[in-house]
């Protein structure tokens, strides 16, 4: 991402200048060269480990049973999609994942907001949160599972493993806005509201970003082991049913459109963040 | 609107600010520390003061009991006559930051006074167009404060401070984060606008300099907890009736002796 960044900026400063010197020229021809490193690297790197995944187990220098091949996950990718209805797992762990980043989010928000206006509040509630944030989520899975069965379930573990992170991270957001901007806000006459709607949250933007982001990555994890614990789709269960029946292949496959999946997620919110920082 | 507390003492109008035998204690854990110990004095209309002494001496805690952010433990501060009891749009209040909040424009920082009070925003946002035209923020209203030197931030610090249309001006250090050039030329420019404008102003600073070539009077504080030591008229008979500027004011052959017994009083307090 930094680097389509300083892409863009470079050029764009170049012309602004009417003549550019020769040594400008042969520094942005430099950093035209070290941008291509990185990317021939980056692909390379990427070439190296698709093509030794491809060919040791092909040569049988380790099992192919045990960690399938590229070849063979794109078969199993097609077989996915022909078969097993590929679509509608995706969609499922997909919907699970919105509405549950969805809740941790709006819930995490309103208590953080809520221990801000109270610091009595925050004062009783903070050994709680702490044993609640540092609890491994994953360990209530079979409660939620006898409590609110299979569906319920996965999302009660996703928004049980995000929410938590959600208000701390905003809460101390919160904590750290500038006392002095604060304190200009209470000489103008501000009540505690007025504060919180002009100062803390227009000065916070950056936290909440912050929190969508590490969100992300959270409410897959959470979504994905109640996937594991009981469930009849998702990816989560593509991935169990696939090892179960020891296809390897299958396994690879859902893990791979995964990683996109959660790409896909955090290209969304970066361009909310630009667009809200704009 | 002052008539009840003027008749109540005397003929005479009560003065613009009072503080009456205030004293202030803060309370902690590990301790109460008293700030002031039974302040007196009073600032009259249109009067430009500065508020002197070593750190700890109490002078910001002064501008915070004025502005109503604070209450003193006992004694009276008094605006007009009658006490304090909250943040009131009749006082502005510039902090040594210029706290511009970074998310929005120029022009709208010096609508957030309006907003917060619920002011009417249209008649507002024409005040803060003309205030800050005339410090010669015209062409940057719609710029954040990101891209302004710090000299013309504190000039839209200013604006967004003079349109809630204060009639005290409250300056804790205002120009403590500007370079020296700047912090002189700001001073000036600040001073300038504050007088014209009629406005009575306490400003706390300790830069003994900068508080004579401003003020009509300086009051110095000595410290932990905070006293009243002093209260020095300034004046520069020598450069002609009128008060000169505050440039002109620290060329005079007055003001070294002015500098010379503020600074031997503060000294002299360890």
């Amino acid at each position: 991402m930094v680097e389509t960044v300083s892409a863009v900026e470079a050029p764009a400063k170049a012309p602004a200048t009417a003549p550019p010197s020769a040594a400008y020229k042969k520094w942005l021809s430099l950093r035209a060269r070290d941008r291509f490193m990185v990317q021939a690297a980056r692909a390379l790197l990427l070439i190296t480990f698709l093509v030794l995944w491809e060919v040791a187990p092909r040569m049988e220098l380790v099992i192919p049973m045990l960690t399938s091949y590229p070849t063979a996950v794109w078969d199993g990718f097609l077989e996915l999609l022909a078969l097993q209805n590929l679509g509608w797992h995706i969609s499922v762990t997909m919907m699970e994942v919105v509405i549950s980043f969805t809740v941790a989010m709006v819930l995490g928000t309103a208590i953080a907001i809520c221990l801000w206006l109270s610091p009595m509040l925050e004062r009783i509630l903070d050994p709680f949160l702490v044993v609640g944030n540092a609890l491994p989520k994953i360990a209530l899975v079979p409660i939620f599972y006898i409590w609110l069965g299979p569906t319920g379930s996965i999302y009660a573990v996703a928004i049980a493993v995000s929410l938590f992170i959600t208000i701390l991270m905003l809460y101390t957001g919160f904590n750290q806005t500038d006392p002095n901007k604060i304190k200009l806000a209470r000489t103008l006459g501000a009540g505690k509201r007025q504060i919180l709607s002009k100062v803390v949250l227009p000065g916070n933007v950056h936290t909440f970003m912050a929190t969508l982001k590490a969100n992300i990555g959270l409410s897959l994890v959470g979504v994905i082991v109640g996937e594991f614990q009981a469930s009849k789709a998702g990816l989560g269960y593509l991935i169990v049913y696939g090892s179960q029946i020891f296809r390897m292949d299958m396994v690879m496959a859902a893990i791979v459109i995964l990683s996109l999946i959660s790409v896909a997620i955090y290209f969304v919110v970066q361009k909310a963040e630009a667009w809200l920082t704009r | 609107m002052n008539k009840e507390v003027a008749s109540g003492w005397g003929r005479k109008a009560p003065p613009k600010v009072e503080f009456r035998n205030v004293n202030l204690r803060y309370f902690s854990e590990s301790g109460e520390t008293h700030a002031v110990k039974d302040m007196s004095f009073s600032v009259d209309q249109g009067e430009f003061v500065s508020i002197v002494g070593q750190s700890g001496c109490g002078k910001s805690t002064l501008l915070s009991l004025l502005s109503g952010l604070m209450r003193p433990t006992d004694g009276q501060v008094l605006i007009d006559g009658k006490p304090v009891t909250g943040p009131s749009p009749q006082v502005g209040f510039m902090l040594q930051q210029d706290t511009l909040f970074e998310w929005r424009t120029i022009l709208e920082n010096a609508l957030l006074g309006p907003e917060i009070r619920n002011m009417d925003l249209v008649a507002a946002r024409e005040r803060a167009e003309r205030i800050l035209t005339s410090y010669g923020l015209g062409q940057f209203l719609h710029h954040t404060p990101g891209q302004l030197s710090g000299g013309m931030r504190q000039r839209a610090a200013l604006g967004r401070t003079m349109c809630m249309e204060p009639d005290i001006l409250l300056l804790d250090e205002p120009f403590s984060a500007l370079d020296f050039q700047t912090r002189l030329a700001i001073a000036e420019e600040i001073g300038d606008i504050i007088r014209r404008e009629g406005k009575t102003a306490i400003l706390v600073t300790h830069d003994i300099p900068e508080a004579i070539a401003m003020a009509d009077r300086v009051v110095v504080l000595s410290p932990r907890p905070g006293r009243l030591k002093s209260i020095h008229e300034i004046s520069f008979d020598s450069l002609g009736p009128t008060r000169p500027s505050s440039m002109d004011a620290r060329d005079a052959e007055e003001f070294r002796d002015y500098y010379h017994t503020i600074w031997t009083e503060m000294e002299n307090h360890g």
